[in-house]
Parts: structure tokens; sequence; C-alpha cells
């Protein structure tokens, strides 16, 4: 039976109470990752643990810190992320909203991009949830 | 003082499991002016002991070439105090691993007594920090032959486990080199 995108949502906010301390209500699909639930870059890491465990998936590294384009120089030009590297950042996270990142394509704001949502759309992407 | 927080394993099972036990001494500096009065073993250095032996189960799976730092305790819950002239055993299990970390669970016990229960995640350096080993090898090699590491561990298949060639290689140099009569003793020729 394929799991719906609420038993996603549900075991994603566990996750991210569990690894990030904070409570349940600040779990919202809006909230950013970094800017609102505090995440530092090793929380990612015990992220990526307990979403592969909850949900019996393999997350690789690329996929959700994509840092190869962030900081390959075909990409990025005088600190901004770049046509090009936009459409690559846009083709490797389908599940990130870039709308606001290409008004404003400082690297240094690529950090606080993730949301809650995005994190479940990509989980609801790799097992085909309902 | 050295800061080994553990003194020696009893078992090690490569990629999998390892118990080292903590004699509790009144003589240790930890106690000169934590909580005086009433000596208990902080939490924190308990913790320590048992990332000492989470960690070195972990770096022994790729032969100590990763470094490997403790990056976060996801859980830890003690149930009573530890006091001198406890023994304290650290039953660690590896639960994950990744290209990046991996996952320990290690439980803390005094006799058949369960005295903490711990999660701990390590992380694995990547090519943003400078790579090699973080002591000198020979020192390393020393502190894991003083855990009897090499004297208790077994591989999955249950062979022993044996040092990795390049802290072999280490060890061997600095044998050949090792010359336990002085030097003046030795040009004198006088003693026999």
């Amino acid at each position: 039976m394929a799991v719906t995108k609420d038993e996603v949502y549900k075991k994603v906010q566990t996750a991210l109470v569990d690894a990030l301390g904070v409570d349940e209500e600040e779990v919202t699909p809006q909230a950013t990752m970094v800017g609102d639930l505090g995440a530092e870059s090793i929380d990612f890491l015990d992220i990526v643990f307990k979403l592969e465990k909850a949900f019996g998936i393999e997350i690789p590294r690329k996929e959700l810190s994509p840092e190869d384009i962030l900081t390959n120089a075909d990409f990025v030009k005088d600190g901004k992320v770049t046509p090009a590297g936009i459409a690559e950042l846009k083709q490797r996270m389908p599940f990130v909203d870039f709308t606001k990142f290409e008004a404003n394509p400082q690297v240094r704001e690529f950090s606080n991009l993730l949301t809650v949502g995005d994190l479940c759309r990509y989980v609801e992407s790799k097992i085909g949830a309902a | 003082m050295r800061w080994f927080w553990i003194d020696r394993f009893t078992e090690f099972e490569r990629g999998r499991r390892a118990v080292a036990i903590k004699c509790v001494a009144l003589s240790e500096e930890q106690f000169d002016g934590y909580s005086p009065g009433f000596p208990v073993m902080s939490g924190s250095l308990i913790i320590e002991g048992m990332a000492q032996t989470a960690g070195i189960l972990i770096g022994e799976m790729e032969g100590f070439s990763q470094r490997v730092v403790l990056a976060k305790i996801g859980k830890a819950i003690f149930h009573r105090p530890v006091t001198p002239g406890d023994l304290l055993r650290y039953e660690a299990s590896i639960t994950d691993v990744k290209g990046d970390g991996a996952l320990a669970s290690v439980n803390g016990f005094v006799g058949d007594e369960l005295v903490a229960e711990v999660e701990l995640m390590f992380a694995f350096l990547d090519e943003r920090f400078p790579s090699g080993p973080l002591f000198e090898p020979v020192d390393f090699v020393a502190m894991l032959r003083a855990f009897h590491m090499y004297d208790v561990g077994r591989t999955a298949d249950g062979e022993p486990l044996e040092l990795p060639p390049f802290y072999a290689e280490a060890e061997r140099v600095a044998q050949a080199s090792y010359d336990p009569i002085p030097s003046p003793v030795k040009a004198g020729g006088s003693r026999t």
C-alpha cells in the first residue's frame, strides 16, 4: 500500500523534532530548515540517518547538499549562482521552489532555502507517495 | 593525565560491537573539584569513554584511515551516579553507517546494573579538512595496544584483528630504532 503524503509529513516531522529538539508546532511545511528550525550542517547528517530509517530509503549526499554545484566555478560568479548553475540546481533538486532564490541567487542564501515542505516532497519522490 | 577514558577493551568485533571497561578510582583528577564531598563521575566523562569505545570501533572498520569525530549526542540517560570503586563497562554497537558518518548505541553497566544509555553520531571529516592521521602513528598504535584491542579483537569471521599496514610499518620502524641500552654505557663497554 502506498504511503500517503500525510504519513510522509508525520514521519518527517518526528525526525525533525528528534534531530533538532524543536516542538512539533514549529515544524510547518513553510518552515525553513536553517532559519526557522535552527538546523546546522551536522544536523543534516542526523536527519538523513533518521529519514533513511523511517522510510527505508537511501539518500545520497548530493541530493540534499549540492555543494559540488555551489563551489563549481562554472556555476558561480562573484558569489552568485549563474543561470546555468540555477538550471543545474533545479535539475538536481526538483522538489525545491527556486522562485525566491532566483531573484537574489547569492550562494550564501542557498543554505536557508530548504523548507520542511521541500523535504517532504523529496521523500515523496523517493517512495512514490500517493 | 592523559585523555584516556577507557582502560581496556574486553571484546571487539570489527564493524559490529565492542566492550570496554573503565575502573573508576578516587585518586583520579576528575574528582578534585567536581561535586566536592560527593565524589561522582560526571556524565560528560562517561560519554567521553563511550565515544572512545564506539569511535575506535568505527575507525577500525576502515583501518583508521578516516578522521572520525563525535558530532552529536542523540540521547543520554543516566540512571544512577557512578562513584569511585565502580567498574564501568561500556557496551557499544554500531547501528548505522553511511559514507559520511555512523551511528552507535552505547550502554554503560556496573555489574549487571544499567547505569547509562547513550546514542552517538559520528561524522567522517571530508575533503574540506586536512586528511591523514590525527596522531603520531606510533603513539596511536601504542594506545591501541595498551587498550588490549589487538589481544581481544576479532574480524567478522572470527579471525584475530591485525594492525593496518600503515600502522604496522610505523611500529616496525619504531621498534627497529629502539635502543634499550643508553649509549654512554654501551660506549664504555665496562658493564657486561
